[in-house]
């Protein structure tokens, strides 16, 4: 698999992922003459084809999961998923009530998309995680109210990589009759998902975040009475009637085969990058004035958030130029503040702006890990000669 | 052995090999995420930022009027829900013909509160324009949204005088061009559109990619929020591939769009001499100014789904109307005051760049075969 160019090692798998050689070949066999070129809705000969193989990448997905083929509402990906659930859940349950609970930590798509529903009159309860990324499920217990339509928590942040109690959560809001939306953009291909044992009556999915193609994701959601939502794009009725759009159809192939190839090597990929993850702890116990923001036990193994302290986070990035990493989420990235996550967790900002997020994946090597603690100790320790940032 | 013609364009275009080999490196090797800010970051950016310019370039625009979708339902969701949610409910027109794209969020538009009205078209799927004045005199409109071409008929509208009418009103025009783009040349100044829908896969792009353009001045509410891509108009990671695929077919059809259009125009007309002198076929908006690539028509008294079927046994891909509504009788050719027999009758064939005489000529035999072959079915 190639990852990045040669003098730039990628550590940024968290914001997307390349695409696994496989899952491209399934792609590109779907877009020549001979393959499944045509609209998936159409009944002739080449439609019934694309057809054919958009439910079975709507299995694969579903399987993934843990849920059968028809749960699975295709989407353009985790943006429009989570926009779909929470807009749709609050619009279908108006008479329910306006109140929705969800996490001051989540993707930029769930705030900014709960920050609207807010300005068109959503009572939204923001809850506030502790200083180790985890949301508190009493937390949730006791922001619960008669009104509570929906619950978003995701199952393991982006920035982070904290792993949050969803099932626990998700229990606590069935109890008082909410719904569980959760966004599980990051844990697939990480952790072995099941939406029946997380709880969840939605789940969003993204392809590119697991080796799969970019604009293309799911919202899986259970068939049960009272798991009802409102379509937010209206057309041809495609997709239950939930999402309208031509399917395009050798994106939702690749999302499938990525689907199938993460939830195959979860076992051991998990594994091969906790020991990554363990190798680079190590180095980092080394030096002074690094904190790592989330412990390695509520988190998954693929994403470390490092704090350093002393250095100005602008010129640590700009001093690690070779290596491709991020200072939190890329949805992000272009905006100067400091990152929300971390600022939620009570990091100043100027801990904040020095703050890397290194997530691994399937290129990453014993090697990477190495040049990467090298580089980060030379780095701090030039910065800190340079100019003392506090 | 049975033939394997593909004639359902409208419905979606085969991915041109050119595209395809624009769109393979962001498939395989570079894989960043474009708003990311390291080399892989940038890099996506800089090819989005290309496929942007040449979506502009195919109709007249700029590229910071670009707002690319994950289709053409999308982009029509966006046009008019975007542009209704940032303003008071007020009136909304919308043509009767329009795809279901449209027509759905406007049904959702009313059911918020907005006054929405149907602007009726003439037997030739043209839309009337005096009712068209009738409708602006009542009082003031915030959007209208007119189609540039059916999807069905292939009728083109003159939307260029809807453009002058509804601005002299002060409102807003959408114009969905998803059918007409790659097939007549659209100049956004021109038309006098304020938004304007671009599909990739109807001009031999990829499934998944699209485009609102919009005039810079315009207030639009995003559909889908968060991340902040797209000028904040639509949040969600680049799909780079399927933008840089969008870009390339793009390209190509404004580079050979005159010769694509008098080589399907060439194969439209041959098509429908050879229908004419089978007996009893009607071309449906026979008289109107059309696509090059479409031909809508019906067997007196045939259904059309069991002629669809005929073709299909045959390999012949066409369809009863729009692949959206596959199985439904046609909301267009009920506005068009078609009799029934003919609107359950009706066959649309939609050519493409790569269609040959021979397909078209082998066509109109196996019509004749199928034709005689089909009970007369007793509808109407």
């Amino acid at each position: 698999m190639s990852v990045g160019t040669s003098d730039c090692t990628y550590f940024d798998y968290a914001a997307t992922t390349p695409v696994d050689p496989e899952v491209a070949q399934a792609m590109a066999a779907c877009l020549t003459a001979e393959g499944a070129f045509a609209n998936p809705a159409s009944t002739h000969a080449p439609g019934r084809a694309a057809r054919m193989l958009v439910e079975q990448a709507r299995a694969e997905v579903g399987a993934a999961v843990g849920a059968p083929a028809d749960w699975v509402v295709f989407t353009s990906g985790a943006t429009e998923s989570n926009n779909l659930a929470l807009k749709g859940f609050m619009r279908a349950h108006r008479k329910r009530g306006q109140h929705l609970i969800t996490v001051k930590t989540e993707h930029k798509s769930v705030l900014d998309t709960a920050k609207a529903l807010e300005r068109d009159g959503a009572s939204i309860t923001w809850l506030t995680p502790g200083r180790d990324g985890r949301v508190d499920p009493a937390a949730v217990a006791s922001a619960l109210r008669d009104d509570t339509v929906l619950v978003a928590v995701m199952l393991v942040n982006n920035e982070l990589g904290v792993i949050q109690p969803v099932a626990e959560i998700a229990a606590l809001a069935h109890a008082r009759g909410a719904l569980m939306h959760v966004d599980a953009v990051q844990g697939l291909g990480k952790l072995p998902l099941d939406i029946g044992a997380l709880g969840a009556d939605s789940m969003s999915l993204s392809a590119h975040k697991c080796y799969g193609p970019k604009g293309i994701g799911a919202l899986v959601v259970r068939r049960a009475p009272g798991v009802v939502l409102e379509a937010q794009m209206h057309g041809g009725g495609h997709e239950r009637g939930l999402r309208s759009g031509t399917l395009a159809t050798h994106q939702i192939v690749g999302f499938g085969a990525a689907a199938r190839l993460a939830a195959a090597r979860v076992g051991a990929e998990s594994s091969r990058l906790a020991a990554l993850r363990a190798r680079l702890e190590q180095r980092l116990a080394a030096l002074h004035g690094l904190h790592i923001n989330c412990p390695v036990a509520l988190s998954v193994p693929n994403i470390i958030s490092v704090s350093v302290d002393g250095v100005h986070g602008e010129s640590l990035l700009a001093d690690l130029e070779g290596f491709a990493l991020s200072t939190g989420s890329a949805c992000s990235a272009a905006s100067p503040e400091p990152s929300y996550v971390l600022r939620a967790l009570g990091l100043d900002d100027l801990t904040a702006a020095a703050t890397l997020r290194i997530s691994m994946g399937r290129g990453t090597r014993e090697r990477d890990i190495d040049r990467l603690a090298d580089a980060l100790a030379a780095t701090v320790a030039r910065l800190r000669c340079l100019a003392p940032a506090a | 052995m049975s033939a394997s013609v593909y004639f359902d364009h409208n419905a979606s275009a085969p991915l041109d090999p050119r595209v395809l080999a624009t769109m393979l490196p962001f498939m395989r090797e570079h894989h960043g995420n474009a708003s990311s800010l390291h080399r892989a970051g940038r890099r996506a950016r800089n090819a989005l930022d290309a496929a942007r310019a040449q979506v502009a370039m195919l109709v007249g625009s700029e590229p910071g009027e670009v707002v690319f979708t994950s289709g053409g339902s999308e982009a029509n969701a966006l046009a008019l829900r975007g542009c209704c949610e940032a303003r008071t409910p007020s009136r909304l027109l919308v043509s009767a013909v329009e795809h279901s794209s449209v027509l759905a969020p406007a049904r959702a538009l009313f059911r918020a509160g907005w006054v929405l009205e149907i602007i009726p078209v003439d037997r030739d799927c043209r839309v009337d324009l005096a009712a068209l004045d009738e409708l602006l005199e009542r009082g003031p409109v915030a959007l209208v949204s007119v189609m540039l071409a059916n999807n069905e008929t292939g009728v083109l509208q003159d939307v260029a005088a809807i453009a002058a009418r509804v601005r002299s009103r002060g409102g807003v025009l959408h114009v969905d061009a998803a059918q007409a783009a790659g097939r007549v040349p659209i100049d956004m100044r021109a038309l006098g559109c304020q938004l304007l829908t671009l599909s990739a896969h109807k001009l031999h792009g990829p499934q998944g990619a699209g485009a609102l353009l919009r005039d810079r001045g315009l207030q639009l509410a995003p559909l889908i929020a968060g991340g902040g891509q797209e000028q904040g108009l639509r949040g969600g990671t680049e799909p780079v591939a399927a933008l840089v695929g969008f870009g390339a077919a793009a390209a190509l059809a404004a580079a050979e769009l005159p010769a694509r259009a008098a080589a399907m125009l060439v194969l439209r007309q041959r098509l429908e001499t050879g229908l004419r002198e089978l007996c009893g076929v009607a071309l449906v908006a026979e008289g109107a100014a059309r696509l090059p690539n479409t031909v809508q028509f019906a067997l007196a008294g045939l259904d059309g789904a069991a002629l669809q079927m005929g073709f299909d046994r045959l390999g012949f891909a066409v369809s009863t109307g729009s692949a959206c509504h596959a199985g439904k009788p046609s909301h267009v050719l009920a506005a068009m005051g078609l009799p029934n027999d003919i609107a359950q009758g009706a066959i649309r064939v939609s050519l493409g760049k790569d269609n040959t005489a021979s397909e078209v000529d082998a066509f109109i035999v196996a019509l004749a075969g199928i034709s005689a072959a089909l009970p007369v079915a007793a509808v109407g």
